[in-house]
C-alpha cells in the first residue's frame, strides 16, 4: 500500500485531520488518567479490613435517666447476647474498622521520649473482643476474663496488656522477631507504667480507611464506656446474620426499658458507606470513559462517512482503472491509522502533562508508563472499527460512478 | 428574515436526520456531564452566608506540642480547648463572639405515644443566633444572663418541634433529656443549610442540629462533645482536668465587623497567647489565625479533590464533543456548497450565508442545550444516590438553568464558527460550472 498518495490526500483537507486526531489526542490522555485513578480506588477498596464482614455487626445503646447504671447494663447485655442462638460471638468495644471514628494515639518505647514510634487505633474490647472480630490470631494469646477491666473516657490509667496487630508491631520493634512480650508505653508521659504485648493478630484494620497508618490497630483489655452508653459488635454463625441482627434488636429493646438503640448495622453496609466517595468516584470516570469512547467513535464514523461521500468519483475512477475493493478498504483503513497515530503521540504527550498536573495539584501518584501503550492499542481498535463501515460502504462504490456527472 | 433563516435551518436539520441527532447527543452529553459537576461544584464552594461572610472569623490557636505541629504545613488546630474557648468568652473583646460544640442527648418524650430518640444538638452561646442568624417561627433565642447562669433553657429546630410538640407554639413547655428538663426559649423556622460551614471539623455536609442549648448548661451537666476531640498529651483522670487539659473539641466564632477590628483582635488573640506563655501553655511559635467563612471552607477542603478533578474532567469531556461537532458541521456545510453557491449567485451577500449557517449551528447548540439540561437533572439524581451527603448541593436553580442554555448554545456557535465561515468562502462560480 502506497502511503504517499494518502498523505497527499490528508494535506489537503487538514482541518478534519487536525480536528480527529485532536479528538484522539483528548481521548487518550483522559481515559488513561481516569482509568488510573480508577485502578487506585478499587485498590483501596478491595484490601481486607481483617475481620469477619459477612457475619459480623454492632449495635449501641445509650441509657437515659438518672438511676442508669451502664455497668450493669453492659454485663446483662453481654450475658444475653451470648444466650441468643445464632451468636456466635459478642463484645463491647468502642470502634470498628471501616467507620472513620475511634480514638487513636501514639505509643513510645520509653518513657518522656519526645515523639512517639507508632500511632495506632485503639480498640477495648472484653476476652471475646478477637473471636467477635473475626480476627486471626497469630501469636501469643488471648485476653483472660480477669484482665478485663472498665473505663470511662475521664479514667486515665491504661490497661497493662495488649494484643497488637502484625503491622504495628513490625513498625513498633521492626528487629524483633517475636514481638509477644515486649513492653512499650502510651504517649510520652513520663510516669506512665509499661504495658506488654501478649499477643499478635494478622490484621484488623484502624477505623480510618484514608489515615496511613490504617493497619495500626491495638487491642485493649477493657470495657469503655462513654458516660451511659456503650456498644456491641457481634458475630452470627456463617448465614444467620440478618435474622440475629433482628433478634437482637427486639432483646435489647426489650430486655431494658431506659435506653436508647440505635446504629444497628451490618459490617457490610459499613463498608460500603465508607468506600461510598470512592466508588461513586469509579462510577463517575467510567462512565466520562465510555461516553468519550462513544463520542469519538462516532465522529470518526461522521467523518469518515463524509470524505467517502465527497470522493465517490475519486473512488469510482480509482476502481475503474483497476484498484481492487480491498485497495479502496485499505486506503481508508491506513488512512485512519495515520490519522489515529499523529492523534496518538499528542496524546501521550498530553497524558502524561495532565498526570504532571494531577501531581502537582492533587499529590497524586505519577501515572505508570504502561497505561499511554495500552491506550494507543484501544485506540487503534477503536478507530479502525469505527472507520470500518465506512470503508466498507466506499468499497462497494462501482467503478461506473467515474463516468456519471454528478 | 431570522425566521426565514430558522426554517431553512431546521429543514437542512431535518434532511440528515442521523447526523443532526449525532450532533445534537454530542453537545447535549458535553453540556450534561460539565453542568452536573458544575453544579455541585458550585452549590459546594458557594458562599453560605455572602451578606456578612468576611465578618464572621473562626479563631485558631496553636497550642500543640513543641515536637510536632497540629496539622501539616504548620497549621494550627483547627479547634480550641475549653480554657481558651471560655478565657475569650469571658473577655469579650469581637463585635459577638460564641463559642460551640457539638452533643447528643437522649430526649424523653412526655408524649407516651413518641418513643425516647437521640437529639443532636449544639452546645453554644446566646450570640450563636446572632451571628448565623437562623430563622425563628416562635420566641427568639436566650440572652446573655441566661448564658450566665446555665440557664435550663433550649431552642428547637422545626422538625424536633414537630415531633414533640405537633409543630404548635411550644415556647414555654419543657423538654426532658437525659432527666434534665429544659425550658423552650424559641423554635426554628426550616434552616437548610447547604454547607454546615460554622462546624466544618465535625463534617460539612452533617446533619442539621435538632436543637441548641447553653454552653454553660453543657458544661455544668457535664456533657462530652460527641464531635472531634484531639489531644496531644494525656488530659489526665476526670472531668475538671479535661477542661484543664490541652484537649481540643470547641469551635470558636467571632464577629468583627471592620478589618480594623480583624486587626485589633488578632492582636488581642496574640497578647493573650504571650500571657499563656508566661504560665508554661502554648510551647510553639506565635500561630494564630483568623479565617472568614470562605477561607476556612477553603481551608477545610469542602468543596473535594475529587469534585475538583470531575469539574475539569467533564470540561474536557465537553471540548471533545465540541470539536467532534465542528467535525460533524464542517462535513455538513462542506457537501452543501452547491446550495451555497446557488445562493451566493442569486445575490445573497456573504453576510447573509454568515447569518443563515450561524443560525442553523445555534438550534444545533439550542437543542442540545435542552437535552443537557434534562441529562443534567439526571447527571444530578444521579450523583445524589451516589454521595448521599450531597443532597443540599444537587439541585438545579434558576442560574445553573440559565448558565446551562447559555454555555450550550455558546458552545455550538463556537463550534459552529469556523465550519460557517469556510461555508460562506465558497466562490459562486466555481460552484455552478458542472
Amino acid at each position: 500500500m502506497e502511503i504517499r498518495p494518502i498523505l497527499s490526500a490528508l494535506m489537503r483537507s487538514k482541518v478534519s485531520m487536525i480536528l480527529i486526531g485532536l479528538q484522539v489526542a483528548l481521548t487518550l490522555a483522559i481515559v488513561c488518567n481516569a482509568l488510573f485513578i480508577i485502578g487506585q480506588r478499587l485498590d483501596l477498596m478491595k484490601r481486607p479490613s481483617g475481620m469477619n464482614e459477612a457475619d459480623t455487626f454492632s449495635i449501641s445503646s445509650i441509657g437515659f435517666g438518672q438511676g442508669f447504671d451502664v455497668q450493669s447494663a453492659i454485663s446483662a447485655d453481654l450475658n444475653l447476647l451470648r444466650s441468643l442462638p445464632g451468636v456466635a460471638a459478642a463484645t463491647t468495644t468502642n470502634a470498628f474498622p471501616l467507620s472513620n471514628s475511634g480514638w487513636s494515639s501514639g505509643l513510645s518505647l520509653a518513657p518522656g521520649q519526645r515523639t512517639s514510634t507508632a500511632n495506632t487505633a485503639f480498640y477495648f474490647v472484653d476476652e471475646s473482643g478477637v473471636s467477635a472480630y473475626g480476627a486471626e490470631l497469630v501469636a501469643g494469646r488471648d485476653f483472660k476474663a480477669e484482665e478485663i477491666g472498665f473505663r470511662t473516657p475521664n479514667d486515665e490509667a491504661m490497661p497493662r496488656v495488649a494484643i497488637m496487630t502484625r503491622a504495628l508491631a513490625k513498625q513498633m520493634f521492626p528487629d524483633v522477631a517475636d514481638p509477644v512480650g515486649q513492653t512499650f508505653y502510651f504517649g510520652g508521659d513520663d510516669e506512665s507504667e509499661p504495658a506488654t504485648v501478649i499477643g499478635i493478630i494478622d490484621r484488623l484494620q484502624a477505623p480510618w480507611v484514608s489515615a496511613s497508618m490504617v493497619e495500626n490497630t491495638l487491642l485493649l483489655p477493657s470495657v469503655l464506656s462513654g458516660g451511659s452508653s456503650s456498644t456491641y459488635l457481634v458475630r452470627a454463625e456463617p448465614g444467620r446474620r440478618d435474622e440475629v441482627m433482628k433478634e437482637v434488636e427486639d432483646k435489647l429493646a426489650t430486655a431494658n426499658r431506659s435506653r436508647i438503640l440505635r446504629g444497628l448495622r451490618s459490617t457490610e453496609e459499613r463498608r460500603s458507606q465508607v468506600y461510598a466517595e470512592d466508588r461513586a468516584m469509579t462510577i463517575i470516570l467510567g462512565s466520562v470513559i465510555v461516553a468519550l469512547l462513544g463520542i469519538t467513535a462516532l465522529g470518526i464514523v461522521g467523518m469518515a462517512s463524509f470524505w467517502v461521500a465527497q470522493r465517490t468519483r475519486q473512488i469510482g475512477t480509482r476502481r475503474a482503472l483497476g484498484a481492487t475493493r480491498g485497495d479502496i478498504l485499505r486506503y481508508f483503513q491506513t488512512e485512519n491509522f495515520i490519522i489515529t497515530t499523529v492523534g496518538l503521540i499528542a496524546g501521550g504527550i498530553l497524558a502524561y502533562a495532565f498526570s504532571l498536573w494531577l501531581m502537582d495539584r492533587y499529590q497524586a501518584p505519577r501515572l505508570p508508563w504502561h497505561y499511554v501503550p495500552i491506550g494507543f492499542v484501544c485506540l487503534w481498535a477503536l478507530g479502525q472499527l469505527a472507520v470500518l463501515g465506512p470503508a466498507l460502504r466506499a468499497s462497494r462504490v462501482p467503478p461506473a460512478v467515474a463516468t456519471r456527472s454528478v | 428574515m431570522f425566521a426565514y433563516y430558522l426554517q431553512l435551518g431546521l429543514r437542512s436539520l431535518r434532511r440528515n436526520p442521523i447526523l443532526t441527532a449525532l450532533m445534537v447527543l454530542g453537545i447535549a452529553l458535553g453540556i450534561g456531564a460539565s453542568m452536573t459537576t458544575l453544579t455541585v461544584f458550585y452549590l459546594m464552594g458557594s458562599d453560605p452566608i455572602p451578606w456578612k461572610s468576611s465578618k464572621l472569623h473562626y479563631v485558631q490557636l496553636d497550642n500543640w506540642s513543641p515536637d510536632e505541629g497540629a496539622g501539616s504545613d504548620g497549621r494550627p488546630p483547627d479547634q480550641v480547648t475549653y480554657r481558651d474557648a471560655v478565657a475569650l468568652m469571658t473577655a469579650g473583646k469581637a463585635d459577638r463572639q460564641a463559642a460551640m460544640y457539638k452533643i447528643s442527648l437522649p430526649v424523653q418524650p412526655e408524649n407516651p405515644d413518641v418513643k425516647p430518640f437521640m437529639a443532636l444538638g449544639r452546645a453554644t452561646y446566646s450570640d450563636f443566633f446572632a451571628m448565623f442568624e437562623p430563622p425563628f417561627a416562635y420566641g427568639q433565642p436566650w440572652g446573655r444572663d441566661q448564658d450566665a447562669q446555665h440557664a435550663r433553657v433550649i431552642v428547637l429546630s422545626h422538625d424536633t418541634n414537630e415531633t414533640l410538640f405537633g409543630g404548635v407554639d411550644s415556647v414555654g413547655k419543657t423538654v426532658r433529656m437525659d432527666g434534665v428538663d429544659y425550658t423552650v426559649v424559641g423554635v426554628l423556622a426550616k434552616w437548610e443549610l447547604r454547607i454546615k460551614y460554622y462546624d466544618l471539623t465535625n463534617g460539612a455536609f452533617n446533619n442539621p442540629e435538632e436543637f441548641f442549648l447553653p454552653f454553660t448548661t453543657a458544661i455544668e451537666t457535664k456533657r462530652r462533645s460527641t464531635g472531634n476531640n484531639s489531644c496531644w498529651r494525656s488530659p489526665g483522670a476526670g472531668w475538671e482536668a479535661y477542661l484543664d487539659s490541652d484537649c481540643v473539641w470547641i469551635q470558636m466564632w467571632v464577629e468583627l465587623d471592620s478589618p480594623a477590628r480583624v486587626e485589633e483582635y488578632m492582636a488581642y488573640l496574640n497578647s493573650y497567647v504571650e500571657e499563656q506563655k508566661k504560665l508554661g501553655r502554648f510551647p510553639r511559635p506565635l500561630n494564630n489565625r483568623l479565617p472568614d467563612v470562605k477561607q476556612w471552607m477553603a481551608d477545610q477542603e469542602v468543596v473535594s479533590r475529587d469534585v475538583e478533578v470531575q469539574v475539569g474532567l467533564a470540561f474536557a469531556f465537553l471540548v471533545v464533543c465540541l470539536i467532534n461537532t465542528i467535525g460533524l458541521l464542517l462535513a455538513k456545510f462542506t457537501r452543501r456548497a452547491g446550495e451555497i453557491g446557488l445562493r451566493r449567485a442569486l445575490g445573497a451577500s456573504r453576510r447573509q450565508v454568515f447569518m443563515q449557517f450561524l443560525i442553523e449551528s445555534g438550534v444545533v447548540g439550542l437543542s442540545g442545550g435542552l437535552i443537557g439540561l434534562v441529562l443534567t437533572g439526571l447527571g444530578l439524581v444521579a450523583v445524589r444516590s451516589l454521595y448521599r451527603q450531597y443532597a443540599n448541593v444537587t439541585h438545579l436553580d434558576w442560574a445553573m438553568v440559565m448558565t446551562t442554555i447559555a454555555l450550550a448554545i455558546l458552545a455550538a456557535i463556537l463550534a459552529g464558527l469556523y465550519p460557517t465561515w469556510r461555508a460562506c468562502r465558497v466562490q459562486p462560480a466555481a460552484q455552478l460550472k458542472m
